[in-house]
């Protein structure tokens, strides 16, 4: 293994910036890695080898006449598959997609480019980002680095891995229910949701509009905040963008919070959903920030066992509602039928998977005549009542702390056939998604065996800032995220 | 809640989603599963909770009304599975 895939993206940048390595170098060693790894892992479903060296070299000769993009220009990333552009294939983990190829970039996608970042491939997915194990992708499973027998969690499983198996050395992921930092936490990485409508989602191709938020995947905090700083800020093109200005994430992290506060929920903390190994290791992580300074103080989030019911209609009306555009007729995949109706069922059925269309079913249901206030309008109610209870949380305390996932990664194919056991799986990340507040992953050890593990900081609405700082305070006291799976 | 494979097979009309006999058997079931673990929401009384449809307090924005960079026609219809330079092509609408 090159030397060079073990470096963060912060660390690559210091050593192209000083001349030490080219960009070329860099690009080379990643790819590589990913060559000699993916048939094993399946963590991409496509790899950019030839453009990705073009784009690097060019930043080589960039660089070499001092026209610098930015301290990343050269550098590598990985992009899961629902974000849009000319230059790549977008499918979503579906059939329905195949060959998309849209006329049009994401927003995110155009920061990056313009901060002379190279997309060395695309990563795995649930299909349209519906799932917890990214099992449900028509490119296959991906596997945990940790162990190949087991999930990387989902959605953004293929970017989690490919990040954990140091095959990039940071990705795009996005994040609905937990898609971003359970499959982190899975892997062993840092993963960050960044507030509703902190970073555009244009070109972000829809799942559950008023929760779906892209954001980063890392080794390191350091290499969250920088990849944040590039994708973050307002965007005309998405009407839910927020116009506020972007702060100095990278400074943030210099700047640790004094008298830190760290609320710990009791509903969390008593459910029977968690692991006693899971809630160990948040609690000597919660030790760790306490000697740093900070105070722990109990806080109640009383609507948090209502999070995943509520969760789960919400995002399946929106869902429904969205996923009404693929009918075969303006892109993808068509199934020739006599007449237009035949055609949309046709190609809608076999276009889609199993859990998409579940999912489609349950929000169709409760969407329609009769149902509507009962399960929809219920759950939006209910949507309230966990936004007020995180308010109040956040009179007593900076940050809130949990366990990211309930549990580790459990086996490949444990949970495809109980879809409501793998809902569950999601009951500390869901209602983050619902109140539309930042949260952040950060490994916090390993199950005994030997199974990574993430914690949960949770922030109020644009405090990216703090949740960076906490983070990077809990890594410089720790090594979970130096230590590297053996493959 | 109890689901029979009519009501799946009426959303799976609305839908717009033509199922096996198995599939709608193993949808019936896993609806009905869903539906049963969210009925504790009604433990909850929201008798007085205004809705949530979104986090954010904001107004929609408007934007001057000006032609600006317009998606070529050939562009925009080159991903449908049939078209011809400037039309999608799909079984005939009208009799």
């Amino acid at each position: 293994m090159s030397t060079l895939v073990s470096r963060s993206l912060c660390e690559l940048a210091q050593l192209v910036n000083a001349g030490k390595a080219s960009c070329r170098e860099v690009t080379e060693a990643f790819l590589d890695r990913s060559d000699q790894l993916e048939g094993r892992l399946g963590a991409f479903v496509s790899l950019r080898r030839e453009e990705a060296l073009r784009e690097a070299e060019d930043a080589d000769r960039l660089r070499a006449r001092g026209e610098v993009r930015s301290r990343w220009h050269g550098l590598p990333l990985a992009v899961k598959e629902i974000l849009v552009s000319p230059n790549l294939e977008t499918t979503c983990g579906s059939r329905i997609l195949r060959g998309f190829r849209a006329p049009y970039e994401a927003t995110v996608l155009g920061r990056v480019r313009e901060a002379g970042m190279v997309v060395i491939g695309t990563t795995n997915m649930d299909e349209f980002a519906m799932g917890s194990s990214c099992e449900n992708s028509a490119h296959g499973v991906t596997a945990n680095p940790w162990d190949l027998s087991r999930v990387p969690g989902g959605s953004s499983g293929g970017s989690a891995a490919a990040v954990a198996a140091r095959e990039v050395p940071v990705a795009l992921g996005t994040d609905t229910g937990g898609s971003i930092r359970q499959p982190a936490a899975l892997c062993g990485v840092v993963g960050l949701k960044p507030t509703y409508g902190r970073v555009s989602r244009y070109g972000l191709v829809a799942f559950a509009s008023s929760l779906d938020q892209v954001g980063p995947i890392a080794r390191t905090v350091e290499d969250a905040a920088s990849l944040l700083g590039v994708i973050a800020g307002h965007d005309p093109r998405d009407s839910t963008s927020m116009d506020v200005g972007v702060p100095d994430y990278a400074a943030a992290l210099d700047d640790p919070p004094t008298g830190l506060r760290v609320g710990i929920p009791r509903e969390f903390v008593a459910e029977d959903g968690a692991d006693p190994e899971v809630l160990e290791r948040m609690h000597d992580a919660v030790r760790v920030l306490e000697a740093k300074g900070a105070k722990t103080v109990e806080v109640s989030l009383p609507h948090t066992p209502y999070g995943v019911a509520a969760y789960y209609l919400i995002c399946t009306a929106e869902a429904s509602s969205n996923l009404s555009r693929y009918d075969g007729v303006k892109y993808g995949f068509r199934s020739e039928a006599a007449t237009l109706d035949e055609m949309y069922k046709r190609s809608r059925s076999e276009g889609f998977g199993a859990e998409v269309k579940r999912r489609i079913l349950l929000g169709t249901f409760v969407l329609s005549a009769g149902y509507y206030d009962a399960y929809y309008r219920k759950a939006q109610q209910v949507r309230t009542l966990i936004r007020q209870d995180f308010q109040r949380a956040f009179e007593n305390c900076d940050v809130i702390a949990t366990p990211t996932s309930p549990g580790p990664a459990w086996p490949l194919g444990e949970r495809v056939n109980d879809p409501l056991k793998m809902y569950l799986s999601d009951v500390f990340t869901v209602t983050v998604n619902l109140a539309g507040l930042p949260a952040l992953s950060v490994p916090c050890g390993f199950t005994s065996a030997g199974l990574p593990l993430g914690l949960q900081l949770i922030a109020p609405p644009l405090e990216e800032p703090r949740l960076l700082a906490v983070g990077h305070t809990y890594q410089r006291e720790t090594d979970w995220h130096q230590a590297a799976p053996e493959l | 809640m109890r689901i029979n494979a009519d009501t799946v097979l009426r959303l799976a009309d609305l839908a717009r989603l033509s199922l096996s006999a198995d599939e709608v058997e193993r949808m019936r079931r896993d609806l009905e599963a869903m539906l049963d673990y969210v009925e504790k929401l009604s433990e909850i009384d929201t008798s007085d909770v205004a809705a949530t449809a979104h986090v954010l307090d904001i107004a929609t924005p408007f934007r001057a009304d000006r032609v600006a960079d317009l998606l070529p026609v050939a562009e925009a219809v080159r991903n449908a599975p049939q078209h011809d330079d400037s039309s999608i092509i799909v079984p005939k609408v009208i009799e």
